[in-house]
């Protein structure tokens, strides 16, 4: 029932892809700028003809209705074309940097968690007290603090003066590691590889710091004014005049009510964390999609700004049917 | 005469708040013995639910509990937590007021059942789940027993349902059942009926009733409806401002009352026979944190003297038929009025 359910949710997707595909085809083409003249603009000398060459090799002398037809029918065969600038298919190109942000936004959302549970729960049981009002003060910190400020005074302190972690890059130069799926993490555990592993994760820390930081601090907040008003409610004083624990009380009754908000928010912050990566990846040299993206606006390479936008319009919607299919979990009041 | 189980001794619970301290319960001694049913009765912020949770031990800080809460002789004050946490729901169980917010939307109300079972060890067991398996299915047993015994058709079918699937008729039944679950020798209940249906409401009545004597429970049924205490209960006392204003055999309260609030609250009773129009008290409950001098009720008494406002009345034996008559658990009809003294000045007594 649910998988039916699911797939139905995975249906209805389509027109939203659709959707996103045509403005995004649209809106690259009515930014000011042209491909062909940036391009030639670095090449120097160059024709006429060799002009129009590249923009008939491009498609870019066909009509818009005629170029946004090819985009179409090309997304359905799961081809997104060439990248103007790399001469390379941009599959290929966005496979190879899929992994790298992939895994710093997996580092900075378990990072984000893994702060914010603890922060909003004992903020929320110990109420103004000191406790509370430094986590808020801190959370109110992680949410002003710009992440490329943040990535630089963390270099500063634990890479130039302490010396804990390198500066940047995904791996230790020095460090050989087989590809597998292209996460450094996942590769090392699978390929047993102790040193790639301990190099990888070292490198995954300060960027991961840095992204989650703003995901810790608004999970937090919204994690304890959740568990303010469950620990409030009668059902947790039911649980105490059962004779529960305060422990269970606060981790099994007013927790789980808790989440239902909570995951929400950690739903919405997938796309902060893939539009935040940009930043982060460029502070910490980071070889992820963020960058080639930038690169690819920058160059007006159609196809490429093209299949990443709908990269991340897909991840955007994945993460948001993952947070539904949770939610009927969390919330039996829900159903999908 | 039968020792009473539970025994309240000059329980005062005070809170302290911006205005100053705020007396919720004042000096309250009520005494409960094995099979009664006993009914506090009063407006709303009288500081009935506050005597229930301090029974508990569920007063939340920075409220203060001086007196003693005896069951069976031990001062539940001087418990630890953890020593507190095996009485509630196994000696001491409690039934609140509304049930679609005190069940856990989240968890299925079978579990919620269970879950009293396993607090307390009823079914003992291996605890580690999914080693617990068998231990479980006991437990369900268990569980589906006191779903049936509590008036829910097709416990098996509802086990697995969730709370806001039950009818608030049904979210109370399921309520009393957790409460009923681990067989407790006390049941507190909070105006269980307050947030019912009339018909629902005679249902559960007629359940609790069922409850006391088939179980042996003692009840305390705190409500604000003196016309339902005098159906359920046979001891009544009338809490106002914290403080009890008048205490003793049902039919001597309600036949015989002293105090002008159970006078008054005896009036807002509709009566279907005799279609006169209601009589409500004027005015509200004082603020707690400002109350008169003398006697609370003073301010709303249509007897009101000028000595009423100075001085403090204590409880006094009513006199009936020229005599202080016995209340079968030994305990005398008492009032807090200074029409029982006769009007005299609070330092002649």
């Amino acid at each position: 029932m649910r998988l039916v359910k699911i797939l139905e949710r995975l249906l209805a997707a389509i027109p939203i892809m659709v959707g996103v595909a045509v403005i995004v085809f649209l809106f690259m083409r009515l930014t000011p700028g042209d491909p062909v003249d940036i391009m030639m603009g670095q090449g120097g000398m160059v024709t006429a003809g060799e002009i129009e060459r590249l923009r008939s090799e491009f498609n870019l002398d066909k009509p818009l209705h005629e170029q946004l037809a090819l985009f179409l029918f090309g997304l359905l065969r799961g081809d997104m074309g060439n990248s103007f600038t790399k001469q390379r298919p941009v599959a290929q190109l966005i496979a190879e940097r899929l992994p790298a942000t992939i895994e710093l936004a997996l580092g900075a959302m378990v990072f984000g968690l893994l702060v914010a549970f603890p922060i909003g729960i004992v903020s929320a049981v110990r109420q103004n007290s000191l406790t509370d009002r430094l986590s808020m003060a801190g959370a109110f910190l992680g949410i002003s603090m710009p992440p490329f400020w943040l990535g630089i005074l963390l270099i500063l302190i634990f890479s130039v003066h302490l010396k804990w972690l390198p500066v940047q890059g995904r791996i230790g130069a020095d460090v050989h590691l087989t590809t597998v799926t292209g996460f450094y993490v996942l590769d090392s555990i699978l390929t047993g590889n102790r040193e790639a592993l301990i190099s990888s994760l070292r490198h995954l820390a300060l960027p991961s710091v840095t992204l989650g930081a703003a995901v810790a601090a608004i999970v937090a907040r919204v994690l304890r004014s959740s568990m303010l008003e469950c620990l409030r409610s009668d059902y947790v004083k039911l649980a105490r005049a059962k004779g529960a624990s305060e422990f269970s009380a606060v981790a099994k009754h007013a927790l789980r009510n808790a989440l239902i908000p909570t995951v929400t928010v950690v739903g919405l912050q997938v796309g902060v964390l893939l539009g935040g990566n940009m930043i982060v990846e460029a502070v910490f040299g980071w070889p992820g999609l963020g960058r080639l993206v930038v690169d690819a606006i920058f160059a007006r390479d159609f196809p490429l700004v093209q299949g990443a936008v709908m990269i991340y319009a897909f991840t955007f919607v994945a993460a948001n049917l993952i947070v539904d299919v949770l939610y009927t979990y969390l919330n039996p009041k829900i159903e999908m | 005469m039968a020792q009473p189980i539970l025994e309240l001794r000059n329980l005062t619970i005070v809170f302290p708040t911006r205005r100053g301290e705020v007396r919720a319960v004042d000096a309250v001694n009520l005494a409960l013995y094995p099979g009664q049913i006993l009914g506090l009765v009063g407006e709303s912020g009288c500081g009935k639910s506050t005597v229930l949770l301090s029974i508990l031990g569920l007063i939340a800080r920075p409220g203060r509990i001086t007196g003693e809460v005896l069951l069976d002789g031990r001062d539940l004050t001087k418990l630890s937590n953890r020593e507190l946490r095996k009485l509630r729901g196994k000696e001491i169980a409690m039934i609140f007021q509304d049930p679609l917010s005190t069940l856990n939307p989240a968890f299925p109300v079978g579990e919620q059942i269970r879950e009293s079972l396993r607090l307390h060890n009823m079914v003992p067991g291996p605890w580690l789940w999914p080693f617990d398996s068998g231990r479980r299915w006991q437990e369900k047993q268990r569980v589906l027993q006191v779903m049936e015994e509590v008036g829910i058709p097709a416990p098996e079918a509802r086990y697995r349902a969730y709370p806001h699937q039950f009818s608030g008729g049904m979210q109370q039944r399921a309520l009393i059942a957790i409460g009923l679950a681990c067989n407790p020798r006390i049941l507190l209940a909070d105006e269980p009926t307050t947030a019912l249906d009339v018909t629902i409401q005679a249902q559960i009545i007629a359940l609790m009733k069922r409850i006391n004597q088939e179980h042996g429970a003692a009840i305390i049924l705190v409500t604000h409806d003196l016309g339902l205490a005098a159906e359920f209960c046979d001891h009544i006392a009338v809490m106002y401002a914290g403080r009890i204003v008048e205490i003793g055999g049902v039919d001597q309260v309600i036949e015989n009352p002293q105090h002008p609030y159970t006078q008054g609250l005896l009036r807002c009773i509709p009566n279907l026979k005799e279609r006169r129009p209601l009589q409500p008290i004027p005015g509200s409950v004082p603020d707690l944190a400002e109350l008169p001098p003398g006697c609370a009720f003073a301010p709303r008494c249509p007897e009101f003297r000028s000595v009423c406002a100075e001085g403090f009345f204590r409880l006094q034996p009513v006199i009936e038929d020229g005599h202080k008559k016995a209340h079968r658990s030994g305990e005398v009809h008492m009032a807090r009025c200074l029409r029982l003294t006769g009007y005299r000045m609070p330092e002649d007594d």
